[in-house]
């Protein structure tokens, strides 16, 4: 499952982490590790930040986490026009590391920082072609 | 050796589709040099251009304003740190001039910006965020500013009637700015009542894009004189950056590369942020102004809502900020913005501002963000 179809319009289709997204069409959240000094990143990382070293394994992460901040985008960029408007959160993860993706089903009135959330990995159902993506949802 | 300026020069802001992104260069650099005392265009050794040059049809910027400026066959760069362009172009000029490479060097800050569609420049500017993991969710440069709003109401208390102050204040002061983009008085009830443009944001909040330039004349203490009766000074320098994504920064309630750009700078400059007489600082949203008063020891961490709401930012207030209007009332064209920053300074430090001068202003400072602030460059001027 190549890059390609991570994302509702892809920037980046090469990558040294492409398996992510063979992992998210499974239904996993999948970050790396270093194997030299045992580093976690998520969003994953092929080289390590902190010793340098350009080994690594993927590790599962539980999704879970708490919502840091949010925003409800209503000038929305060319190619998001026809999803707008659309709420966009932070997850901070339960095992460190962070991530940027669309509210789901939480009701609008119910969305408050800090709140406890889960990242469910998706596929489009609606459109063609393979696009993998993740939501933000309750626990 | 000390650095200074010698010539500064500023056209319209606006919506200029009357003149191409050379032909808006052209206009403040005559005006630099005819501001300094005899200095000739044959003089000046070097043009560096800050600007961002995925706006133009025209690739290679610098190729084409140093021809129609007429500076060949004098060398010509572009330095690029998005909407901290003008002043990285501002930093290596300094460089330029301390090395002893060059001794006079100008600085043209120019973008033309308004050939684009809102939409395409929400695109454009969304992808100064990291394109592999954000990007690909829609987010947009107000979304990004408005995470950062949101966080820092949660923990602060900041208001989006504080919010809105800044914007007040700004348009107040751009109302009588001749440069503005923007010469029209706002109230707090307007800018809550504006488009929704990524909540808590809305269109009042937020710069214009727009089109103009800007320049400045540099050199060394040792010819300075000889072309202006009062330099103005660089006194204190810093620079920083921050991680790309928001997904890798320590918080989400200031800008990290602010707050070290500040701390070089006051130490180079051997002052505290309460010597400060006049500020410019980057107010690309409401919210990016709040964090400024505390990325620079203005005010407390937390603190920045109180002190627009005490208007401790106008005139008569403890640090006077934006009182030419900011970006938000000047527009903000990206690339010339550092430069116009450093314009208004070296005017209210000359007591050239007219109805908005600072009387007696001493020291002023700079601060100008590039993208989220992956970039920040602080400058201390004096007189």
């Amino acid at each position: 499952m190549p890059f390609k179809y991570f994302g509702k319009i892809n920037f980046t289709p090469y990558t040294k982490v492409d398996k992510f997204s063979d992992y998210l069409q499974k239904g996993k959240l999948m970050g790396t590790q270093c194997k030299k000094c045992g580093e976690r990143y998520f969003p994953p990382r092929a080289d390590c930040l902190k010793c340098m070293d350009d080994t690594f394994e993927w590790i599962e992460y539980s999704g879970k986490g708490k919502l840091h901040s949010f925003t409800k985008i209503f000038a929305a960029p060319k190619g998001f026009e026809d999803i707008a408007p659309y709420i966009l959160g932070i997850v901070n993860l339960e095992e460190g590391g962070r991530l940027i993706s669309w509210i789901g089903d939480i009701p609008e009135n119910e969305i408050e920082i800090d709140m406890k959330v889960k990242v469910v990995p998706r596929i489009f159902e609606e459109i063609p072609e393979i696009k993998l993506y993740y939501t933000i949802e309750k626990p | 050796m000390k650095v200074g300026i010698i010539g500064i020069g500023h056209g319209k802001f606006g919506n200029r589709s009357d003149a191409t992104v050379q032909e808006l260069a052209f206009e403040p650099f005559k005006e630099a040099i005819e501001d300094a005392n005899n200095l000739r265009r044959e003089d000046i050794e070097a043009l560096i251009v800050g600007s961002v040059p995925e706006y133009h049809m025209q690739r290679s910027l610098p190729g084409v304003v140093a021809e129609y400026v007429g500076m060949n066959p004098k060398s010509t760069w572009l330095t690029e740190a998005a909407c901290a362009s003008g002043s990285a172009a501002i930093r290596t000029a300094y460089m330029a001039i301390k090395s002893g490479l060059h001794d006079i060097v100008a600085v043209i800050g120019v973008q033309k910006m308004r050939e684009l569609s809102t939409e395409e420049i929400l695109a454009l500017m969304g992808r100064v965020g990291d394109v592999q993991w954000e990007s690909i969710f829609g987010t947009t440069f107000p979304g990004y500013y408005a995470l950062y709003a949101n966080r820092h109401m949660y923990e602060f208390g900041t208001t989006k009637e504080q919010m809105a102050l800044v914007a007040v204040k700004n348009h107040f002061y751009g109302a009588m700015n001749p440069y503005a983009f923007f010469q029209k008085e706002v109230t707090k009830e307007r800018v809550l009542s504006s488009e929704d443009v990524a909540s808590p944001v809305n269109v009042f909040d937020c710069c214009a894009n727009a089109d103009g330039a800007a320049c400045v004349i540099m050199t060394n203490e040792k010819l300075a004189k000889k072309f202006n009766d009062t330099p103005i000074w660089f006194e204190g320098l810093g620079a920083a950056s921050a991680q790309m994504s928001l997904l890798r920064r320590p918080n989400l309630v200031e800008i990290p590369s602010a707050v070290e750009a500040a701390k070089q700078a006051y130490a180079q400059a051997r002052i505290k942020p309460s010597n400060i007489q006049v500020a410019d600082v980057h107010d690309c949203f409401t919210i990016a102004e709040i964090m400024a008063y505390e990325n620079l020891g203005f005010c407390p961490r937390g603190k920045g809502g109180k002190f627009i709401e005490e208007k401790q930012s106008y005139i008569g207030g403890k640090t006077p900020v934006n009182v030419d209007g900011g970006l938000k009332a000047k527009g903000h064209p990206v690339g010339a913005t550092g430069v116009s920053m450093t314009t208004e300074i070296v005017k209210q430090l000359k007591g050239d501002a007219g109805k908005r001068q600072i009387p007696g202003a001493e020291i002023g400072l700079t601060h100008n963000v590039g993208g989220i602030g992956q970039y920040t460059f602080v400058h201390i001027l004096r007189r």
